[in-house]
């Protein structure tokens, strides 16, 4: 793909939504400096489809929290929505992960004591938001995801594919510019799945800018875009025909 | 997030956890209720003393010439023989501050002792016998059920007339009239012309057992020495009345004993604040000791929530994880736990005041404490109680705040 070679000192062109350089992330484990990453150069643009693979220990989970506003990184930069946000303190990264980034866990992550409504509440709450605009913008999501008449069920009401359906609603409930999502269907069977990369795709065509981790080949065979990272650094970046 | 969404969450997860939290609210909840009724007796025990013990042993306004005051605490040895070394009250020390005070007063003269009275085979011992003049009703407040007190007349001329205490009364006539039978004080017949109503009974000390028989009747050597007096009681019509009195009572008894102007008062001008100040002396240990127990039991509650709290850290490792990776902040983190300690507390200590109501009513209702809730003390077990959260939710709360949300996530 070819892509505008980025300089320290650059800013983002407008329509980039997530832009790493020269990332890098180092572990300090005692003894020895473990090297995550060695400088990571992305670019993507809104509404890309983009699968990151790798085995593990190639660095593609730090690299996912690095993204998703989790975890800082040791040198480099990182710009999401043409905001700086590599050097942002703690309460900062908070706010962004609350409004910019929405999360998708393979394990799926909902409040077992809580309906699906009220989960899917969880980061309007965060934003500040009255009870009735939050109940109302939470049902929508709710029902973007096919689950409009499942707002009272507690997550052991519901499926797997229920669940993560759920979850991806929560994901969204804030209109975040980046779908993050990290092995989406490693806990769901091979039917489930696909229903899964269904709505992905799905939110992707109407405009979302989707970024998955994932280690199977089919699942990553739904993007548009893949990066396969190695020891650390970008191995392969390649679009794939649809 | 808004406090009171914090709330709500604590409230929900309590509600989903109710063992766990109606065992961490334990702590709280005996800590307030204990709070509540031992208040609820000091102050119940307070108000009696002040407003109804000291009337009912000495009457409004009323001061008492003795030798040594009624009430005493922890008076030493050596205070008590220079007591008993003092001349006794006398008729003629009486007689004089009568006719000595220029205040508007009645004054009456009592002595008591324990005896038997009896009737026909009947008996009833231990009996406080008080040989007094006429006012000492009025002065007492002792009303007349049936019959009549005995007369300024009877009193001088040393009639053998008694009027009988409500409890004596039962004993020795039951259901029939005692009016006009002849009983046996200490062997001398007197007979019976007035009973007086029922006073009740003072800490679980029965105020009827009594018998008042004329001062100058012939039961008189079995109270005190000729001539002697055990009080002299004098009623003024106001506090400052009193108070007038007092100093002219001093002036006349420190001129008949020949006292100098150095020389302290060998008798006491004895009032209800002589009663009250010995209750302040009891009231002061239970102050002492009630904030000790309080204070205890508050700790261990405390400690008993934040390892609570600690425990639901641990165990929602996860959830906060999560939480923050939806966007909250440490502080959002740190409030939501701090409003759960603090909510958990702060039922445990609305409980607590509950039961400690109830305690208090329990109490007021089956002993012969008098008790009575203090609005004082809910506020303060609320505030006590909800104190005791926050303090306790601090630690795990900021533990759970600092939490790094990729390890948080992680965690199985």
């Amino acid at each position: 793909m070819s892509q505008q070679e980025f300089r320290t000192g650059d800013t983002p062109l407008p329509d980039v939504v997530i832009l790493t350089h020269k990332l890098t992330r180092e572990y300090d484990m005692g003894s020895e400096t473990v090297r995550a990453l060695r400088g990571v150069s992305i670019q993507i643009r809104k509404n890309e489809y983009v699968a990151v693979m790798g085995p593990s220990g190639s660095g593609k989970s730090t690299l996912m929290n690095l993204v998703g506003c989790l975890d800082t990184p040791t040198s480099g930069e990182y710009w999401l929505n043409a905001q700086k946000v590599s050097d942002l303190a703690d309460d900062d990264l908070a706010r962004i992960r609350n409004k910019e980034i929405g999360f998708v866990f393979q394990t799926f992550n909902l409040l077992p004591r809580a309906d699906a409504l009220h989960n899917v509440e969880l980061p309007l709450i965060y934003a500040g938001l009255g009870a009735k605009e939050r109940r109302a913008r939470a049902a929508q999501a709710l029902q973007r995801v096919g689950l409009g008449d499942r707002m009272d069920h507690r997550p052991n009401e519901l499926s797997g594919g229920q669940r993560q359906r759920v979850a991806i609603a929560r994901a969204l409930v804030n209109d975040p510019s980046i779908l993050l999502a990290d092995e989406p269907t490693g806990n769901l069977d091979s039917t489930t799945g696909l229903e899964i990369m269904g709505l992905f795709r799905e939110l992707h065509n109407s405009g979302q800018t989707v970024v998955m981790v994932t280690h199977e080949q089919d699942i990553a065979a739904q993007a548009a875009r893949v990066i396969t990272l190695r020891d650390g650094v970008v191995a392969t970046d390649q679009l794939q025909a649809a | 997030m808004h406090f009171f969404e914090a709330v709500r969450m604590a409230l929900q997860t309590i509600r989903a956890q109710k063992l766990k939290s109606g065992f961490s609210l334990l702590g709280v909840f005996v800590g307030v209720a204990s709070l509540i009724a031992a208040w609820g007796i000091a102050n119940g025990v307070n108000r009696y003393m002040t407003e109804k013990f000291a009337q009912t042993l000495y009457g409004v306004n009323t001061f008492q010439v003795r030798r040594q005051p009624m009430f005493n605490a922890n008076v030493p040895d050596s205070v008590w023989r220079a007591w008993r070394r003092r001349p006794r009250i006398r008729f003629s020390d009486a007689e004089a501050i009568t006719s000595g005070l220029t205040v508007s007063v009645i004054t009456a003269w009592q002595s008591s002792d324990q005896v038997t009275v009896a009737f026909a085979n009947k008996e009833a011992r231990d009996i406080e016998l008080t040989a007094a003049s006429e006012r000492y009703f009025d002065i007492k407040n002792l009303r007349i059920e049936i019959g009549r007190p005995f007369t300024g007349e009877e009193n001088r001329s040393g009639a053998p007339v008694a009027v009988l205490g409500e409890a004596v009364a039962k004993r020795l006539f039951s259901d029939r009239t005692p009016l006009g039978k002849s009983v046996r004080i200490g062997g001398v017949p007197y007979r019976v012309i007035g009973v007086v109503e029922h006073q009740g009974s003072i800490l679980g000390f029965p105020l009827d057992r009594f018998v008042v028989v004329p001062a100058l009747s012939p039961a008189q050597n079995l109270v005190n020495p000729p001539g002697i007096l055990d009080a002299f009681l004098v009623k003024a019509h106001s506090d400052l009345e009193m108070r007038e009195a007092m100093s002219e009572a001093e002036g006349i008894m420190r001129s008949r004993r020949h006292l100098r102007p150095q020389q302290d008062n060998n008798f006491v001008l004895d009032t209800s604040e002589g009663v009250q100040r010995f209750w302040a002396g009891i009231s002061r240990i239970l102050v002492t000791v009630i904030p000790g127990i309080v204070i205890v039991s508050l700790v261990i509650g405390g400690i008993v929530i934040m390892n609570i709290m600690l425990m639901a850290v641990a165990e929602r490792t996860r959830e906060i994880g999560l939480r923050k990776s939806l966007g909250a902040r440490r502080a959002d983190v740190l409030r939501q736990f701090l409003a759960e300690s603090t909510t958990i507390a702060t039922v445990g200590a609305v409980f607590g005041i509950l039961a400690g109501i109830g305690l208090t009513f329990v109490i007021n209702a089956l002993s012969p404490l008098p008790a009575s809730v203090s609005p004082t003390s809910i506020v303060l077990g609320v505030v006590m109680g909800g104190g005791v959260g926050v303090v306790a939710g601090v630690y795990p709360a900021s533990r759970a705040a600092r939490l790094d949300p990729i390890t948080a996530l992680r965690q199985e």
